[in-house]
């Protein structure tokens, strides 16, 4: 019985992340519009609320090309390796606390090993093979281009995301995704014990997310279209999925480890129905996410993009050195701290 | 349980024999990435989480995408894989040869393996690693990560520029950053 709960939670899990990530393309035009004063996409449906349906009805009508010289098989395992790895992630993340129906107690988290949040930033770290295999399947310059700025750019940013990530589980002394949300509900949530480590944390999830400013591997300025430019179709669907999907999941994970997940302050004391409790903690915790969503997408359009040496540079010699140095800090007051407030 | 570990095995030890015998190297790292994939699972097994998702992290995830990324750079093929001589090729067969009798006489009557301590499930995990690391292997831990930080001022130190050869280059070198 427990199994299959824990399938139909997964089931739910994927049809979420998939509609989260299709609205997003919706939402990211609209914010797009609100920034610059349009009004944005209006046709397909009421509000233009169809769109991201019309968009894969598109993708899918298009013609799948795989040009002469490519390598085809890692043409078609790039694609194919960017949004398993995306849609892996969201299995650790607790996206609410406890639903008991009779008997069955059912956690709203996929699975919650005590290594968690190793095993997202796994995820992310194989992540980038799915960009480096395709650009380099694809046989042209652009894309050759696109592929080896991707690894360059994750391998760097990985390191002060690793550094910032360490200094959290310093405080909260457990690498349990809910492990760490219960230590938020008794002492205040991430962002109060690790504000120079969420920073850190934020921006190296642009980066890792190939988002604006930092979307060098696929700057079109620059690159045509950076890795996926010979990719069509649903092929090019599935990369521009993932990085929605990675957008949804890195927005769970800051939700998550610095924002306290699903509390919600003041609300345990009420004396509600432990049930409802809980569904508007998982309400909460997917406000927290919608927030850095809609974070992600206004930086977008409202910062311009790093040259590819500055992006090097910003991630070498100012984050990893501030992350560092965030790193002595919380050991230094983990040191001192029970010496002076014994 | 032992399913999963005889198809592991058969993944590791497939994708290790395609990682020598494989044409193209892009291929051949491919194989490497499989191979680490599924010696990972063989720590899941063993319940030595920690021990599996750093392995994923470190090997797969930064080492293997820096190979992958120095082999998309040179844009090696199979032209450029060294041809061997008649000589060597005999020489790697005898002492293949040679290596596969030792296996195979050591195997002869069978593997008989007995641990040398019972199996305990909780080894791996991230308090005992931690614990042993940081109380019983001090010493070699920070040894170890001694000889990490050597090596990377050593890298450092061999990527940059001899200042002679950066001297006579100066006039062009403020053009080429900007170019690049």
């Amino acid at each position: 019985m427990p199994i299959l709960v824990t399938a139909l939670l997964l089931v739910v899990l994927f049809v979420i992340t998939l509609t989260v990530a299709a609205y997003s393309t919706y939402g990211e035009r609209k914010v797009a519009a609100f920034l610059q004063d349009r009004i944005g996409p209006n046709r397909a449906g009421p509000f233009g609320l169809l769109q991201p349906l019309a968009d894969g009805a598109k993708m899918f009508m298009k013609e799948d090309f795989v040009p002469k010289t490519a390598n085809r098989k890692l043409f078609f395992l790039g694609p194919a390796i960017a949004m398993t790895t995306a849609l892996l992630t969201g299995v650790v993340i607790p996206w609410g606390g406890t639903l008991t129906i009779g008997d069955l107690r059912i956690p709203l988290q996929g699975t919650d090993p005590e290594i968690g949040i190793l095993y997202v930033f796994a995820m992310v770290s194989i992540g980038v093979y799915g960009i480096m295999l395709g650009g380099w399947a694809s046989n042209n310059k652009f894309a050759l281009l696109g592929a080896i700025r991707a690894a360059s750019q994750m391998v760097s940013y990985e390191l002060a995301m690793g550094l910032s990530i360490v200094a959290l589980v310093m405080v909260t002394g457990t690498l349990s995704m809910n492990g760490i949300v219960q230590y938020q509900i008794e002492h205040g949530w991430g962002v109060l014990h690790q504000p120079l480590g969420f920073l850190l944390f934020l921006v190296c999830a642009f980066a890792e997310t190939n988002r604006a400013p930092f979307d060098m591997p696929e700057c079109e300025t620059e690159l045509v279209g950076g890795y996926h430019t010979e990719f069509s179709s649903m092929k090019l669907g599935f990369y521009l999925f993932a990085e929605y999907v990675n957008m949804f999941i890195s927005s769970a994970v800051m939700a998550t480890l610095y924002f306290g997940g699903y509390h919600v302050p003041g609300l345990a004391g009420t004396g509600w129905d432990p049930n409802l409790i809980t569904l508007l903690g998982t309400a909460a915790m997917f406000a927290k996410t919608f927030f850095f969503i809609f974070f992600f997408m206004w930086i977008r359009w409202t910062l311009p993009r790093f040259r590819f040496d500055q992006l090097m540079n910003l991630g070498w010699k100012g984050l990893i050195p501030l992350a560092i140095l965030n790193l002595l800090l919380t050991g230094g007051w983990a040191f001192i701290q029970p010496r002076l407030f014994p | 349980m032992q399913f999963l570990f005889y198809l592991f095995a058969a993944i590791s030890v497939i994708s290790a024999v395609f990682v020598v015998s494989a044409k193209s190297p892009i291929n051949s790292v491919i194989a490497l990435i499989v191979c680490f994939l599924s010696i990972a699972g063989h720590y899941i097994l063993l319940n030595a989480q920690f021990l599996a998702m750093v392995h994923i992290i470190v090997y797969t995830g930064a080492i293997m995408v820096l190979f992958l990324f120095v082999i998309m750079l040179l844009n090696l093929n199979k032209s450029a894989e060294p041809v061997k001589t008649l000589a060597t090729r005999i020489a790697a067969v005898i002492a293949g040869g040679v290596f596969l009798l030792t296996l195979l006489a050591a195997v002869r009557h069978g593997l008989d393996i007995t641990p040398a301590r019972d199996f305990d499930g909780g080894v791996g995990l991230v308090r005992s690693v931690g614990l042993s690391l940081f109380n019983e292997f001090l010493l070699p831990f920070e040894v170890s990560s001694i000889l990490f930080l050597s090596a990377m001022v050593g890298a450092l130190m061999l990527a940059k520029k001899e200042p002679a050869a950066s001297a006579g280059t100066s006039p062009a070198a403020p053009a080429e950053k900007r170019v690049a």
